[in-house]
């Protein structure tokens, strides 16, 4: 006992030595890792590339383009793709390209305020069942259960059959059904979170419920959260161009991709390019936030690392 | 393992309750008068009155439920506004055909899914690894109803190969016995007619079921891959085993589990999506019953439509629980 007490207390030479490198392992922060691995992923750096590339496109839209994106004219009807229309026109003679850069507009609101919506309120409900558990948990657990027990965009169709075709109820509709999928992933992470032992220090403490959830629970239930936005993006446009497409989300003559789908494919066969562009994009984008999804979940999923 | 039936469908139990409540209150959270928005704007009085007899609107919101619960358990799914025919006997030909569809698509995906799936999870890092893994991320992010068009397009106009619309030749149509065109055309004997069938599903069921496909093959990918890395795995490997025998025998047996898991969730996925495959390929299955019934206001079609398929989608996800049990007997309740 008598040597070993001292060695403990002053340190060997050695291990001194090493210190600085060791404390340098210590510091990096999980946030500072996931990014570097997120950094590395090729494919995750596409996917970035994409949607800067789309919200950049959405942003000065007006600039590049000279046309409107609801003019008609007869006299250009069905015109291939040139250098006046670069992706052609459509059956009413509207530029083609217009209205794709405008539908980003579109498509890139849609998804934000869909996955907003759907993330705060399933976040709310998801803590309120996991934290205080019992009956309040039961009760929005089975209505969660209920929820996801129809097809998804068949409870969608439900909403808009019910409240009207519009792109505002679309968007409801698409917040609506994607409300349980985050509320039970927080709800299990909450579970999981409270029996840690900080939590258990928190409230010994004297902390109060409301500090807790913020300052311990939500910022360690973050990162699958953080994941299923992005990948949630890409959902809840694809939801909504099938809806447009449908003719139950965005109406005429706003410049939704699926709605202009719908519009052009009796012209496929003597104007494919009135289809083909509003597909490619409504892929482009979807891909590129499936590709950010996949990437961050590989950076922030401990198991993924080596 | 029958004690873990019986519970898991006294589970169903409130769910099936609460999916009967979210369809009954589909007529009733209309904004503004039902009657009157189904009618439209021009509607009489009288007409709106009749009409409110008739669903029963008069009546407390209770005891609508309460009627509408008992016809539900009787196998009445109420009548169609605009046919004015039982939806009960309208449905099973709409049923028929989407289940036919769904069947053939997810047979697709599975077979296509799985083998990409389980070739790139042993070629880790190839070329083929790598090309499969790209075109299943296209595949998910693509929207099906353009897949569709494009197929249509492309498989249909231009090279003529495959029918574009519909489920055969409406010139020669098949005598039904069970609706599910395939089985009635080998019931009957019909070998011109089996081919017709077949050449009509393969485009709605590809584009149905690329998606179920490309989420198949990178689970099945991800779960092959930490298989084969076990040691029992190189035990077998060191044995002398063929690579086949490895592979399949040995190593997606084990993989199954998170595969099974996938096939169940995405039949949701396929009958959600059935509405627009069938819309594009003018298939008159009961996503187009439920679309159709849409446009025409039928609302009593829409709610009974859209519990049947939702009824179908619990069905299906029980059925894959407990199959865990059968195929993986380590799982025990």
């Amino acid at each position: 006992m008598e040597t070993v007490t001292p060695t403990n207390k002053k340190p060997m030479p050695g291990p001194e030595r090493n210190e600085p490198e060791m404390e340098k392992i210590e510091v990096v922060s999980p946030w500072k890792d996931a990014y570097w691995q997120l950094k590395k992923n090729k494919l995750a750096m596409v996917g970035i590339f994409i949607i800067i590339f789309f919200i950049i496109v959405a942003l000065i839209a007006p600039l590049l383009t000279p046309y409107a994106f609801n003019t008609i004219s007869a006299g250009d009807r069905l015109s291939s793709p040139s250098a006046a229309h670069w992706f052609g026109t459509d059956d009413l003679g509207r530029d083609i390209f217009t209205r794709i850069v405008y539908g980003a507009r579109i498509s890139l609101m849609v998804g934000f305020f869909a996955v907003t919506g759907a993330l705060v309120f399933g976040t709310f409900l998801g803590i309120i069942a996991g934290f205080f558990g019992r009956w309040i948990d039961m009760l929005i657990s089975r209505i969660f259960d209920i929820m996801l027990a129809f097809p998804s965009i068949l409870l969608a169709i439900a909403i808009v059959a019910i409240l009207g075709p519009s792109l505002q109820n679309a968007l409801i509709a698409i917040a609506i059904i994607n409300i349980p999928i985050f509320g039970r992933l927080v709800r299990s992470k909450v579970i999981s979170i409270r029996q840690e032992e900080y939590i258990m220090a928190a409230k010994a403490q004297g902390m109060k419920n409301g500090r807790i959830l913020f300052h311990h629970v939500l910022p360690n239930s973050l990162a699958p959260i953080i994941v299923q936005a992005t990948l949630g993006f890409g959902v809840a446009i694809l939801e909504a161009a099938a809806l447009g497409f449908l003719g139950l989300g965005a109406q005429a003559p706003t410049p939704e991709w699926g709605k202009m789908l719908s519009d052009s494919r009796q012209f496929i066969q003597s104007a494919p390019w009135t289809v083909l562009f509003p597909g490619i994009s409504i892929m482009l984008v979807v891909l590129g936030f499936n590709m950010i999804g996949d990437g961050l979940r590989d950076a922030l999923d401990p198991k993924m690392k080596n | 393992m029958i004690a873990y039936t019986v519970r898991r469908l006294l589970m169903l139990i409130p769910v099936l309750l609460g999916m009967s409540i979210v369809t009954f209150s589909i007529i009733h959270l209309i904004p503004g008068n039902p009657a009157q928005v189904i009618l439209g704007d021009q509607a009489t009085a009288t007409a709106v009155a009749n009409l409110e007899e008739q669903l029963g609107l008069n009546e407390p919101f209770f005891v609508q439920y309460f009627h509408y619960m008992l016809d539900l358990l009787r196998g009445d799914l109420g009548t169609s506004l605009r046919t004015n025919s039982s939806i009960s006997s309208e449905i099973w030909p709409h049923l028929a055909a989407t289940m036919e569809l769904t069947i053939f698509a997810m047979v697709f995906a599975i077979i296509v899914g799985v083998n990409a799936g389980i070739i790139s999870a042993w070629k880790q890092n190839s070329w083929f690894d790598y090309f499969a893994m790209i075109i299943a991320l296209i595949g998910v992010s693509m929207p099906i109803f353009w897949l569709g068009l494009m197929q249509q397009w492309i498989f249909a106009q231009e090279l003529g190969w495959l029918p574009a619309f519909g489920r055969g030749n409406p010139r020669d149509p098949i005598e039904s016995i069970t609706n599910f065109n395939i089985l009635d055309s080998i019931i009957n004997g019909r070998t011109d007619q089996l081919w017709t069938s077949f050449k009509h599903l393969v485009l709605p069921g590809i584009a149905l079921g690329t998606i179920p496909m490309a989420i198949i093959a990178r689970m099945t990918r991800s779960s092959m891959l930490e298989v084969l890395r076990s040691d029992y795995i190189r035990t077998v490997e060191a044995k002398g085993s063929r690579p086949i025998s490895v592979i399949y025998r040995h190593g997606f047996k084990n993989a199954v589990i998170p595969v099974l898991t996938v096939v169940g969730l995405q039949t949701g996925t396929l009958l959600g999506g059935a509405i627009l495959t069938e819309t594009i390929f003018s298939w008159p299955g009961i996503g187009r019953y439920v679309f159709e019934a849409i446009g025409n206001r039928d609302y009593p079609v829409i709610q009974s439509g859209i519990l049947v398929i939702a009824f179908m989608f619990v069905i299906i996800n029980l059925v894959v629980d407990l199959l865990y049990s059968y195929i993986d007997p380590r799982i025990k309740y």
